[in-house]
């Protein structure tokens, strides 16, 4: 087996990915990604929508299963757990999801005390002033009453990022964080994830297109396309990278390796061409 | 030619997607029975969703028990009264309440009120990602989101029927006694002789408790394998009504004529 490139021990990767390959139907969308995640760091995954970064969350987090390759997480095999032991390992991880996922049937309050409710036995006094610390982590400990229809896309977004670190987990994986944000949002959403990543010691992944905001709180980062690592190395290095395809992505150029056309017939012959479709 | 065959490969089609939908729909049966053994603990997530689909379909109910005890005591009377018998008029209104129209009523109703509003909650919930998110939770949905809802259907339909049947009667009172003058005597005691307790009200809370079950198994299923877009959503929802009112008219006939023996 390779040794990592970003030179991390063996004991020091928190998840380890090697050659995984993964199709719907007959399409692939992976096609054999190696990746080995160091524990405590902010690793950015980025790429073009599309290019297979949310199904490899995914496969992280044992939604889906990979035809081929090995997925570990701190040393157990995800894809071979049982339902049981893959629940207790997600007690240990979190997913950001990019909607914020939150429960429309419950204020912000109950949104973050559902996971520590569901999964430990605290007495309520005691789940108070955890929840509380929780949202006053994100800034949110005064809009505790609000239900998640209130909420703007930051805020949503910031709760659920509470939710997440309610049972403070080892790993959090944020399906693109950025997405939809205002700047402002933006700038407090970097910097919670950067702290989160500090403070708590929580090892994160992060999945975006925003090269900016995520180079910016990244320790590693890898690029993706057409569902392999295209580049990857400290944002600096992978921003200086000749390659083309990582020029074209890092530069936002409309075209590239990545065409601007969807794959079509001759333009000509399907103007002039009879039928209808 | 080629259009014969297509046509018959799109009916296989079409029949294999239901076999496989049955199928699915039974294992996901079998899953929310298995989990509804954890709900003894908890089982104030079953009181709540008790409250949602029972008190708040209360209302309907009750106006439209009213109303169908109201037309039965009419057309009762003016068919009763042609031999005479107008003082059965009671006995009338309960039997055809407690057997019929109490469960079949209801039933229809419920399928309207309560199950489309859990298919699409539960088909919502899965398109806005919040089951799969509570699944990355380490929380099991049917255990957390299903089961619940699916016993208190089975909590609910019955004693709703029972309150439909009964402000019915009171309906078939006010327009029989009240307005077309039946003696209230006659009314009450006619009704206690002729209806009887296993044949009658039993097999009525059978029948609304078989419903029950029917409705609200479609409406949770339909929303669990909703196709998460707004408009497959939709789409399941207008399902659960067809599926349930077309169960419940079917499993009627057949559990009336089990009830009476006589086919």
């Amino acid at each position: 087996m390779n040794q990592p490139r970003n030179g991390a021990a063996k004991d020091d990767v928190l998840v380890d990915i090697r050659d995984v390959q993964f199709a719907r139907g007959d399409r692939p969308i992976l096609k054999g990604v190696t990746m080995a995640i160091r524990r405590g760091s902010v690793t950015a995954i980025m790429g073009g929508s599309g290019c297979g970064k949310t199904t490899l969350l995914n496969l992280i987090g044992g939604s889906l299963k990979p035809d081929s390759g090995a997925i570990l997480v701190d040393g157990i095999s995800v894809p071979d757990l049982s339902t049981n032991d893959l629940f207790e390992l997600r007690k240990r991880m979190a997913l950001l999801f990019q909607t914020g996922a939150l429960f429309t049937d419950l204020s912000l309050f109950e949104n973050v005390a559902f996971p520590i409710r569901e999964h430990t036995r605290l007495p309520e006094p005691i789940l108070r002033k955890v929840v509380l610390m929780k949202l006053e982590t994100v800034g949110l400990r005064g809009a505790r009453d609000l239900m998640p229809s209130e909420l703007s896309g930051g805020m949503a977004r910031r709760a659920a990022l509470a939710r997440a670190i309610a049972l403070e987990p080892m790993m959090i994986m944020y399906d693109e964080p950025f997405t939809g944000l205002d700047p402002i949002s933006k700038g407090v959403i970097g910097k919670l994830i950067r702290e989160l990543n500090q403070s708590l010691g929580i090892t994160s992944i992060v999945v975006s297109h925003d090269v900016a905001e995520t180079c910016l709180i990244s320790d590693y980062a890898y690029l993706m396309g057409d569902g392999r690592i295209m580049g990857e190395g400290t944002p600096a290095e992978v921003q200086r990278s000749g390659s083309e395809h990582v020029r074209q992505f890092m530069d936002g150029l409309p075209d590239g390796p990545v065409p601007y056309q969807y794959p079509a017939e001759a333009y000509l012959e399907d103007l002039t061409r009879w039928n209808k479709h | 030619m080629e259009q014969a065959l297509n046509s018959l490969a799109n009916l296989g089609r079409i029949f294999l997607d239901a076999i496989g939908r049955l199928g699915r729909a039974a294992l996901f049966l079998f899953e929310v029975v298995r989990a509804a053994r954890v709900l003894v603990r908890r089982h104030f997530l079953v009181i709540q969703q008790v409250y949602a689909v029972g008190v708040l379909t209360l209302l309907i109910i009750l106006v439209s028990g009213l109303f169908v005890g109201m037309v039965l005591g009419l057309q009762g009377y003016n068919t009763l009264v042609r031999f005479g018998a107008e003082e059965s008029l009671g006995l009338v209104v309960a039997l055809s309440l407690v057997r019929e129209l109490g469960p079949v009523v209801t039933a229809l109703l419920f399928a309207g009120r309560a199950g489309s509003a859990l298919t699409a909650e539960i088909g919502l919930m899965k398109a806005t990602e919040q089951l799969a998110g509570m699944e990355m939770m380490a929380v099991n949905p049917i255990v957390r989101v299903i089961a619940p809802r699916f016993l208190a259907g089975l909590v609910a339909m019955p004693l709703l029927a029972a309150l439909f049947s009964a402000i019915g009667v009171l309906g078939g009172h006010l327009v029989g006694v009240g307005l077309l003058g039946v003696d209230a005597g006659a009314f009450w005691s006619q009704m206690q002789d002729g209806v009887d307790f296993n044949d009658d009200i039993v097999n009525g809370v059978i029948k609304s408790a078989v419903f029950g079950f029917i409705c609200t198994w479609i409406a949770v299923f339909e929303g669990y394998d909703a196709v998460p877009t707004s408009e497959g959503v939709a789409r399941a929802t207008n399902r659960t009504v067809v599926y349930s009112s077309l169960s419940v008219l079917t499993l009627d006939f057949i559990l009336t004529s089990l009830m009476l023996g006589e086919i």
